[in-house]
């Protein structure tokens, strides 16, 4: 900890699911649409319109729930897999019913966790947390306030569009201490709910919203508790996870500053929790509103909806749908395969896809770290050029496989240059490696260029004799001018088997 | 006998058998309308030429010998509280001034594909909070029998209209008795359907756990036919229960046997009018004539019935009626104010008294700090109320009572009372918070010729026996067959 304080956060996380209509009418569920052209008598809240549960809405939300760990509606004094709808009542323009569809306090899902791996940057190493979430439950999507921001004081506008679009929310324990915690929390949350086909997680697009709930403890030997705990904030307008490090990050240093100047009254005991918004371009977070006293919703169980009851028939089919979940890829890779804790990483990170097309090469070449190595190498280079995703990369798999089998004695500009051709024109690795002028090559050859590497460079060989590796070098690179294109590792077999001979 | 004097089944027996068209009855309705709506004041908004296009529409069909609906060529009015497209809709108030549907409520959606035609929208009491009627933003509907007083409420206009043959059939909507309540005042028959029964997708909602929408007829067959129409499950409504409709028009002349009928003390206690109380106990003789057995039953938690009702139906009211904003539709406040500002004004001017005080009371029933006392408690003797009529119904096929302690009351004699005219929905509010069934038939009149309602509840989805019970006191008697002189 190189702050004189400890960043205590938690995270409320909302994510759009991609379902084909809306939570609660049958209105497309799609970003980008002309204004208020997705609208219909329910998601306006029309007078006497009412809302039919979309099930498939459920049924991704249960998804990501199951993959959050959590426990599915297991409430004391209720059946179980009892859960309702509640009404959040309050006024705002883009909130046509001017209540929200939400759930209040028997969410369909609580008490689960997610593991994450922090700093996923191979050269500081990974720390395993596991982070608790308290509860994921879902509610309806409001609409958009257009404001004038033309400073002429124009009218605000009203988009109904995302009206009604099923949101799942995702609340954790204050269980991250660092920005860096709280980014990897959002990109498995992201990793994990795109691969389920949950939700598209585009923060720019709204699909992914987060707000931080952040204070800090400061170390004081005289406390009950040995901290002092600055108040709540909950940071909004977060449109980045570049945003909710900077955010959190100045914040906290903001929190303890203030605590420098008001030990006393400035104190989670004394002040109720603020709501500030993160601005961006200026870095800080400014307060948006002082709640005088905890904001009153005003909930009850929404009597137009009737309650659900998740059976384990249910559950069941859902979970047969989910395939492996990113921390069990990893490990898998790991352990199958022999890749490294950071490869793994990367493998996962770019999703289910291209972990199979690892896997498939790695079947083929008999050796999960090379083709680890060899599609780092050139496949993931070329696709970033390419735009392309890997399930449009016009070399499969398997011809991945063959070439890697093919190009194995190759130095690495010479696979470079194949593959480049490979994947340009399209013919074989035979004909690419022509065209690229490598001829196969010719052992015997080398051995006597090798041998009369040896000769020529007494002194090299006397210093390795003598116990100095990298002299051997001298002699490879020898080689190596003599024969343009030899194959490095050919050339040091070769040239180790001769100076064992001297 | 005129033909708007007429039940709806006539009105398809004479179209059958080529002694009326749509079109004569139409014209007959509208006259009727035209001649008698000033003094009844039932009306919010007629359908003059378009009911009229309609009816030669259906006559068309008639003559080509297509298909016509179970309703076809009947006129029928709608509370003002159900959405109809095209047409205004203001729940009487005038913060809906202006507004027009883009949909049609799914009842009367289910009218229009039976053929029937929408001659009108009637008066209520605004958002259906009232028992008078007298809460309407824009008139003051009177009793048919008595231009002095009241039609019951809140789907008075709707009552009225059939009461005083301006409509052979209406629908109202009952949330704490506004349908079996005013059906009572008027002297028609009036059904409060089992929650579910019937959807309530298009209803503009007052209390939507209590609220359901049910017809106005003159017999217990018309009820039982619009009934068939009306009920069903709907894939707009989550509520609506998915429960086959019985044929209830077929079996309705079957006699019920070895009736036992539960008389709860509670019914017939302080507050009930004595003229009443005896119209009631001939009625129950009469049943016993008929071979029914008459059992003593207890609804224990019936006196919190009231309360109960009145933060439950409150509570949701506050948020139902939250979306009535001013901003997307509707009235909004013409003085310059700030967001707040333009909420609280839109909603002062255009929402009447007895609205707001409900969304007050509601509001302080659900905040923080009172909702365990009030709304959370309320919610528990709900369920005791609840149970009090299952045990009730282990004893008895169906319970009767008086729909209302009185007969039809004097224009403005509970206005300023609110708690004088919460106390006329005595007996018909526990049914809603009970979720079962409830109907009104006309059993008497007073000495000043004001009808009288019986009442009769039965087990969730027994509609099908509780009109068989209703229509065989009606086949013994001839209150039914009465109309008042407007």
């Amino acid at each position: 900890m190189a702050e004189p304080y400890k960043i205590v956060i938690g995270l409320e996380v909302h994510v759009q699911l991609l379902t084909k209509t809306k939570l609660f009418c049958s209105c497309p569920n799609k970003f980008g649409l002309p204004p208020n052209s997705a609208v219909c008598p329910v998601c306006l809240g029309l007078p006497g319109s009412l809302p039919v549960m979309n099930r498939q809405a459920f049924d991704l939300a249960l998804k990501a729930a199951l993959a959050l760990n959590c426990q599915i509606a297991s409430h004391a004094d209720q059946k179980p897999g009892f859960t309702k709808w509640d009404r959040k009542n309050y006024y705002y323009p883009d909130l046509p019913k001017n209540y929200q569809i939400s759930q209040y306090d028997l969410p369909f899902s609580h008490d689960g966790f997610l593991d994450i791996n922090v700093h996923p940057d191979p050269k500081k190493g990974y720390t395993a947390k596991k982070v608790g979430i308290i509860r994921a439950h879902l509610e309806e999507d409001a609409g958009k306030n257009i404001h004038d921001e033309s400073g002429r004081g124009g009218d605000t506008r009203v988009d109904l569009n995302r009206t009604g679009t099923p949101l799942l929310e995702i609340v954790s324990h204050p269980d991250m201490n660092s920005p860096e915690e709280a980014i990897a929390y959002l990109e498995e949350i992201r990793l994990m709910l795109r691969e389920l086909g949950v939700s598209d997680c585009e923060m720019q697009e709204g699909s992914l919203r987060c707000d931080a709930n952040v204070n800090v403890h400061i170390p004081k030997a005289d406390e009950p508790k040995g901290y002092a705990a600055t108040p709540l904030v909950e940071i909004k307008n977060l449109n980045s996870f570049r945003s909710v490090g900077r955010a959190i990050t100045y914040e906290a240093k903001r929190q303890y500053e203030q605590f420098q100047k008001d030990p006393v009254g400035y104190r989670i005991d004394k002040l109720l929790k603020t709501t500030a918004g993160w601005d961006d371009p200026r870095g800080r977070t400014e307060v948006q509103r002082h709640k005088e006293e905890a904001a009153d919703y005003r909930y009850f169980p929404e009597p137009d909806l009737v309650p659900v009851i998740v059976t384990k028939e249910q559950l069941d089919a859902v979970k047969a749908t989910m395939g492996e979940l990113p921390q069990a890829q990893r490990q898998r890779l790991q352990t199958q395969y022999g890749l490294s804790p950071s490869d793994a990483e990367v493998f996962v990170a770019k999703g289910r896809k291209t972990v199979a097309y690892l896997e498939e090469v790695a079947k083929i070449v008999g050796d999960g770290k090379a083709a680890a190595n060899r599609i780092s190498d050139l496949v993931f280079p070329a696709l970033n050029e390419r735009k392309e995703e890997i399930d449009e990369f016009p070399v499969t798999a398997a011809a991945y496989a063959d070439f890697v089998k093919q190009t194995g004695s190759l130095n690495k500009q010479d696979r470079v240059d194949v593959f480049k051709i490979v994947l340009e024109k399209g013919v074989s690795v035979e004909d690419a490696k022509t065209a690229a002028g490598i001829k196969a090559v010719d052992e015997s050859a080398l051995r006597e260029s090798a041998k009369a590497a040896i000769a020529a460079n007494a002194k090299a060989v006397a210093d390795f004799k003598a116990g100095k590796d990298s002299a051997k070098m001298a002699i490879v690179g020898f080689v190596m001018k003599n024969n343009k294109g030899a194959p490095n590792d050919v050339v040091r077999k070769l040239v180790d088997e001769e100076l064992a001979k001297v | 006998m005129s033909l708007t004097e007429k039940t709806a089944a006539e009105l398809l027996a004479l179209q059958a058998a080529g002694k009326a068209s749509a079109v004569e009855i139409t014209d007959a309705f509208l006259a009727s309308i035209a001649d008698r709506d000033q003094k009844v004041q039932a009306f919010m908004h007629v359908e003059g030429a378009n009911a009229k296009a309609v009816a030669a529409v259906i006559d068309a069909k008639r003559k080509s010998g297509a298909k016509l609906g179970a309703l076809a060529g009947v006129p029928i009015a709608i509370k003002d509280v159900l959405c109809t497209k095209g047409i205004p809709t203001t729940c009487s108030s005038k913060i809906l001034e202006g507004f027009v549907p883009p949909y049609d409520a799914t009842v009367v959606a289910r009218l229009k594909a039976a053929d029937a035609i929408l001659i009108g929208k009637t008066n209520m009491d605004e958002f259906a909070m009232g028992s008078s009627t007298e809460n309407s933003a824009y008139k003051t509907t009177r009793n048919p029998w008595d231009p002095e007083r009241i039609p019951g409420g809140s789907s008075g206009g709707s009552a009225a209209a059939v009461a005083a043959c301006l409509a052979p059939v209406s629908l109202g909507t009952d949330t704490g008795g506004s349908i079996r309540q005013p059906a009572s005042l008027c002297g028609i028959v009036g059904i409060k359907p089992t929650y579910g029964r019937v959807s309530r997708y298009g209803m503009i909602a007052f209390a939507s756990s209590l609220d359901q929408i049910g017809p106005f007829t003159h017999d217990v067959y018309d009820n039982a036919l619009l009934m068939e129409i009306i009920s069903g499950f709907d894939p707009h409504d989550a509520t609506s229960v998915n429960q086959p409709v019985p044929a209830y028009t077929k079996t309705l002349n079957d006699k019920v046997e070895g009736l036992r009928i539960g008389v709860p003390k509670e019914f017939f206690g302080e507050g009930l009018d004595s003229e009443v109380e005896a119209a009631i106990r001939t009625a129950l003789k009469e049943y016993e004539k008929l071979g029914a057995k008459l059992i003593d039953v207890s609804l224990p938690h019936s006196s919190y019935a009231v309360s109960v009702y009145y933060i439950v139906a409150t509570a949701e009211a506050s948020s139902n009626l939250a979306r009535f904003d001013g901003m997307h539709y509707g009235h909004r406040t013409k003085q310059k104010a700030d967001l707040i500002g333009t909420y609280a004004k839109s909603r002062g001017e255009a929402f009447g008294k007895e609205v707001q005080r409900r969304i007050m009371l509601g509001t302080y029933a659900l905040s923080s700090g009172y909702k365990d006392a009030y709304y959370l408690k309320a919610l528990k003797v709900r369920r005791l109320i609840k149970n009090d009529f299952d045990a009730a119904f282990e004893k008895c096929d169906v319970i009767m009572g008086p729909t209302a302690p009185t007969a039809a009351f004097k224009k403005g004699e509970k206005s300023d009372n609110p708690l004088a005219m919460y106390l006329s929905d005595i007996y018909t509010i526990s049914c809603n918070l009970a979720g079962i069934a409830g109907l009104s038939i006309p059993c008497g009149f007073t000495k000043t010729n004001l009808p009288i309602g019986l009442q009769l509840l039965s087990p969730p989805f027994d509609e099908e026996r509780m009109l068989r019970v209703a229509r065989m006191y009606e086949a013994a008697t001839d209150w039914h067959t009465k109309r008042p002189t407007v």
